[in-house]
């Protein structure tokens, strides 16, 4: 029996756990290390930090699942890989360190056959001096982060509400962002909450992200067909924020958070400030910081990954400018170069490149959002991963033989902008591929076909409903192979 | 909006009546009342919740 250990029991993991489980049966072991209890639908922590649902609602115990489902299950973080085994011990072996309370602190060694990196993102607060829930600012990252920012927010209301006026600042944290996109998403729910709650005159609401214009989200934005014009979604975004009263700073690269101020370099190289009562900024993202060692010992993190700590797989990271980009250069069956029995899905693979156009300022800050890896595109590269590995242990293939690359693939993504059954919105997108390709549509990168863009209650209703069906996917309840990734 | 030079404080007003040429909100194209009034319509967006739905189960069968 082989055993197939799965670091990472979130979107991705969970989605890789489910199917490889549902192939395998008792004929081989599928294994999650995986820090938390619980499992999180992260897109609905933005619905938690406006006060409209509770973590529980977002959340569900794995223990359950894994019982259930016959998947082994270690609460652990994941710290060390040894690809090669050790001089004591011939398998490949991941060392883990308990983090339930029985257990916690307590370090153990799990071999494997084959192993997949979902570990996600490092929140890394610590690139910008003041920034997260420890300090100066909130965050939606997480469930507890965000009824943390949903206890401040009514804060902030309650001021309204005795009739101070209130700055709210949201957006990204720093120069390299990711993820524009939840925070839209933040912002978008406040200012619904502040008209609903009555105060919206009380609040300036402000956008700041690294984003050369509004509507990048980090994909370079997109173009779609709309009243016998192609226009891009940087149109489309500076309407929404016009109509919603918002300002926005695009641009900018968050150098520091202080208690009420928060101090931004601009492309062109300036300092500014903007002044706030309550800010939202998400962190840049990192890998989780696993070590990799050889036979002998000797450290090679280096050659496993990439120096953001993301898992170096089968894409081209061979450095180039912009212009050269091509979609070839995206992994597309996320197996590690060096080691064919590791491969990495979700946040956790090293992108090649970002997607959006480098710039950088005259002091040489980098100040362009990095590459988003949604929901969406993180199931089914883990599907299609966990799909090529069982093929592998079942001896049908001796090569991964499905490809997920995001630069043949499309996303559909639903971005809420109110909360609320009958008069909510949401903007919901499709794009086709995820990763322009100037090649085969020299105009805009995409298929117009395929990329298209609204915003209404349908795309509201549409949210809510992802957000039942996802968890009931995760659950592995009846029929869950029904929902798509 | 006023964008503050370092150290000075950045107060921004959000009132439509202080809209003004050369503004960032002055540019950008602004829905109609009946554009805004489509996006909550329950027959329009229930014919929407429809269409959105196909086109996205066109891009999951794309993969
Ligand atoms: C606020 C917010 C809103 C979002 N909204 C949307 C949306 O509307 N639509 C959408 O498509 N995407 C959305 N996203 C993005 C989406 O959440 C990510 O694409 C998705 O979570 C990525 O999946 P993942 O499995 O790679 O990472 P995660 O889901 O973060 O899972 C990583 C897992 O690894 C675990 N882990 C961490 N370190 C270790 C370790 N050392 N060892 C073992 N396990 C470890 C973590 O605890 C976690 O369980 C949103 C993101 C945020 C932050």
């Amino acid at each position: 029996m082989a055993r197939l250990l799965i670091l990472g029991g979130g979107i991705a993991g969970q989605t890789a756990a489910l199917h490889a489980k549902k192939r395998l049966g008792g004929s081989h072991e599928v294994a999650v290390v995986t820090p938390n209890s619980l499992w999180n639908w992260i897109p609905s922590n933005i619905w938690v930090g406006v006060g409209l649902m509770k973590p529980e609602q977002v959340t569900f115990p794995l223990a359950p699942v894994y019982r259930k489902t016959g998947i082994s299950h270690y609460q652990a973080k994941a710290i060390s890989l040894h690809p090669e085994g050790s001089a004591g011990q011939p398998k490949p072996f991941v060392t883990i360190e308990h983090t339930s309370p029985e257990k916690k602190g307590r370090q153990e060694i799990v071999t494997y056959d084959y192993l997949i990196n979902s570990t996600g993102p490092k929140l890394n607060f610590d690139a910008t001096p003041g920034l997260g829930p420890l300090h100066h600012s909130q965050s939606v990252c997480t469930y507890d982060h965000a009824a943390h920012a949903a206890t401040a927010l009514d804060e902030a209301v309650a001021r309204m509400q005795r009739g101070e006026k209130q700055t709210l600042v949201i957006g990204t944290g720093h120069g390299t962002c990711t993820c524009q996109g939840a925070a839209f998403e933040y912002l978008f729910n406040v200012e619904f909450e502040l008209r609903r709650r009555k105060v919206r005159d009380k609040a300036n609401l402000v956008w700041i992200s690294n984003e050369q214009e509004l509507g990048d989200f980090g994909i370079g934005g997109m173009h779609i067909k709309r009243g016998g014009y192609i226009t891009h979604s940087r149109i489309f975004t500076e309407s929404l924020y016009t109509e919603r009263g918002v300002k926005w700073i695009t641009r900018a690269h968050v150098k520091e958070v202080g208690p009420n101020t928060i101090l931004y370099e601009t492309l062109d190289g300036e300092e500014k400030t903007v002044s706030f009562d309550f800010a939202m900024l998400l962190p840049p993202f990192a890998g989780v910081g696993l070590k990799a060692f050889d036979k002998q010992g000797a450290d090679i993190t280096a050659t496993m990954f990439a120096k953001s700590g993301f898992m170096l797989v089968d894409g081209n990271y061979e450095p180039k400018p912009y212009d050269q980009w091509l979609p070839s250069d995206w992994p597309s069956t996320y197996q590690s170069p060096i080691y064919k029995n590791i491969f990495a899905v979700g946040i956790a693979f090293a992108p090649p490149h970002a997607i959006s156009k480098p710039m950088t300022s005259p002091k040489g800050t980098p100040i362009f959002p990095a590459p988003p890896r949604t929901g969406m595109p993180s199931g089914v590269m883990a599907r299609q991963v966990a799909f090529n590995i069982t093929d592998m242990m079942q001896g049908r293939s001796e090569v991964p033989t499905r490809q997920a690359s995001l630069a043949r693939m499309g996303a559909a993504c639903i971005a809420s902008a109110g909360n609320s059954f009958w008069n909510g919105t949401a903007v919901a997108m499709t794009m086709y591929p995820i990763v322009p390709d100037f090649q085969t549509y020299p105009e805009t990168g995409r298929a117009l076909r395929y990329t298209t863009g609204e915003i209404g209650l349908a795309g509201h209703w549409i949210k809510h409903l992802l957000h039942f069906g996802f968890i009931y996917k995760a659950r592995a309840n009846p029929f869950w192979r029904v929902v798509p990734e | 909006m006023t964008f503050a030079a370092k150290g000075e404080p950045a107060m921004i007003e959000p009132s439509k009546t202080e809209r003004r040429p050369y503004e960032q909100s002055f540019y950008p194209p602004v829905p109609t009342p009946f554009t805004k009034r489509m996006r909550t319509n329950l027959l329009w967006q229930f014919f929407r919740f429809v269409v959105l739905n196909i086109k996205m189960l066109r891009m999951v069968r794309k993969h």
